[in-house]
């Protein structure tokens, strides 16, 4: 025996008991799965023309823009901040690629490349806002809406921008899986998620993203440069707005100043839906994307089985409420 | 033990405005020993360590490391030269594992096309080496990727630590290490800065807590006015000495204490020396 006292209690580690309930809880995108599962099961039940692949790509259609813009949402949030602007930079990225290419006679790809930086720059002067200034990430992104939505409008003067070149509608055509038609641009979004999911949780970048959101002061006395994480967050995320771009004009077929308006708040939803917490620090890539799939899959199903539009935005609603308050109990259960 | 001298600091000076933090301040930490240091509120010793592990920039003075004049002017320039601090509030990042934490800032990339290409972190090795770091400070865990949040005050504290010194080269500073923990924990965690200095890297204990300066501490620097007053061994005076010293009812001069006022050092219980 010797005279040091090892730091292993000799019972259970204080926790273990709430804690078989939190971490089931905690493992935030388990949830959102099983709630997956179950809406897919039911919906499936309730009409035979659910189930079926060419709903699923309609499904996935419907869902992998405001995936995309939910992306960057997710980075945003996961470092405690949060992105009202993701939409309307999108609005405003789709109209700077289509009339460049289109009006302004550029080549598509150099027009789409544009499009994407010019996101890219609005989501830099997001970051910059937010780590220099010190702005709320809700103010400089609320602002950064306004200024969007405005500029969308002026440099479009209103008019939708059509007759694309084919490259730029490229992403909406399809292939074949199984006698079921996917587009280009589903492969993209899903693409993107595997990417992010891999940076966020097999990088050192990813897991400074984490550590940024779950606790600054700490992050950054371990040496971690949280400002210049933040920056790249929001430009990043800016970057996967353009991207979401792309893909929203391959979807429409067309320049439409009125886009991006909503979705904002759709992705905020995603992102919550897929247990990501609001607080920073905690949540998945992986989960957004179920998140995404949850809203589409009730939007779809409620409409087959023929119930009216508006409890749509009901249940989204209630899920959402419902999504939070688990992430609450589940990090109380974990004190 | 030796007597080499690793950090030393002559005459620093911080002022804040009309107020004088530090007025002239020495230190001096020797090689393998725990040096606490002490002093009332406001005594100095919060913005000295400041000064010592770069959160500040002292107005005046001149800090040594090994004999080599340094001037830090961010944490990191200290933490560079090898001097690592545990803060106060423990600066883990809860919802994340003891690897991650343990790494965050410093991270192990995979070897070949996936660290260098592909950024990919190398998670094994980096849950080996907390293992062994762990396992070295004889930290005792169930697991290791369990989110540090689940663990008790004295586990994360053991973390904090056991992260300090895998990275530290010279000095480990320790705010207030005890501060926030029970009898146990605290005994467990004096055993833990103990172990520390056995392993060779002498430690810098800033505490409020006699008895637990008194059982762990090689010397001790006490701090008042925005200097230091005296530097004692710990067998030297007794506590309730140390404290008058620290309030300053007594005064050091020529190593013997000699009664400054009277009835503060009668009240100490310390009068009849």
């Amino acid at each position: 025996m010797t005279s040091s006292i090892k730091m292993a209690p000799p019972e259970p580690m204080s926790t273990a008991g709430p804690s078989a309930w939190g971490r089931l809880l905690n493992f935030s995108t388990l949830g959102p799965l099983a709630a997956l599962v179950l809406a897919c099961v039911y919906f499936s039940l309730q009409t035979d023309r659910f189930l079926t692949g060419p709903n699923f790509s309609l499904i996935l259609q419907q869902v992998m823009v405001v995936g995309t813009l939910a992306i960057g949402q997710t980075l945003v949030i996961l470092t405690a901040g949060i992105d009202l602007s993701n939409g309307a930079i999108m609005g405003f990225g789709s109209i700077v690629m289509t009339k460049f290419a289109v009006d302004g006679g550029m080549p598509p790809l150099v027009a789409i490349l544009l499009g994407i930086a010019v996101c890219g720059a609005f989501g830099l002067a997001n970051g910059m806002l937010v780590t220099r200034i010190k702005l709320p990430p809700f103010i400089v992104t609320l602002g950064m809406l306004n200024i969007a939505f405005a500029l969308t409008h002026i440099y479009s003067n209103e008019e939708t921008i059509t007759k694309l070149p084919p490259m730029l509608t490229a992403l909406g055509r399809t292939f074949d899986i199984g006698g079921t038609r996917v587009t280009y641009g589903t492969l993209v979004a899903i693409g993107m998620f595997l990417v992010f999911a891999f940076v966020l949780s097999q990088t050192a970048w990813g897991r400074r993203v984490y550590a940024t959101g779950n606790n600054p002061e700490a992050t950054r006395l371990t040496g971690v440069p949280t400002r210049r994480i933040l920056l790249s967050v929001y430009t990043v995320a800016g970057l996967v707005y353009g991207v979401a771009a792309l893909l929203l004009v391959a979807r429409t077929g067309v320049g439409d100043p009125k886009a991006g308006q909503t979705e904002n708040l759709e992705s905020i939803t995603a992102v919550v839906i897929g247990g990501t917490s609001l607080f920073g620090g905690r949540g998945a890539v992986l989960g957004t994307l179920i998140g995404a799939l949850i809203v589409g899959v009730f939007r779809n199903g409620l409409q087959l089985t023929g119930v009216q539009p508006i409890y749509q935005i009901l249940i989204t609603g209630v899920l959402v409420i419902l999504a939070v308050a688990v992430d609450q109990i589940s990090r109380r259960r974990n004190r | 033990m030796t007597d080499e001298t690793r950090l030393s600091a002559r005459g620093l000076v911080k002022r804040y405005g009309q107020v004088t933090a530090l007025d002239g301040a020495d230190f001096d930490l020797r090689a393998g020993e725990v040096l606490a240091v002490i002093g009332d509120n406001g005594a100095g010793k919060t913005t000295l360590i400041k000064a010592l592990t770069g959160a500040i920039t002292p107005d005046a003075g001149l800090i040594t490391l090994d004999g080599r004049r340094v001037r830090f002017r961010t944490p990191l320039d200290a933490r560079r030269a090898g001097i690592e601090t545990v803060y106060q509030e423990l600066a883990l990042a809860p919802a994340l594992d003891i690897p991650t934490n343990m790494f965050l800032g410093r991270e192990l990339r995979r070897k070949g096309v996936l660290g260098s290409v592909f950024r990919m972190l190398d998670k094994p090795r980096m849950r080996a080496e907390a293992a062994r770091h762990m396992a070295e400070l004889q930290i005792g865990l169930r697991s290791l990727s369990s989110a540090v949040e689940n663990l008790s005050g004295g586990q994360r504290q053991g973390v904090a630590v056991a992260r300090a010194a895998a990275w530290a080269r010279h000095v480990v500073i320790m705010d207030e290490p005890t501060a926030a923990l029970g009898v146990r924990e605290s005994a467990q965690v004096l055993d833990l800065i103990g172990r520390v200095r056995d392993r060779g890297l002498p430690v810098v204990l800033i505490s409020h807590n006699m008895p637990h300066v008194f059982e762990i501490a090689d010397r001790i620097h006490i701090q008042r006015l925005g200097r230091r007053v005296a530097l004692v061994g710990k067998d030297d005076y007794s506590m309730p000495e140390v404290v008058a010293i620290m309030t300053g009812a007594l005064r050091v001069e020529d190593s013997a204490a000699v009664v400054v006022d009277e009835a503060a050092a009668e009240a100490a219980g310390v009068a009849d020396r």
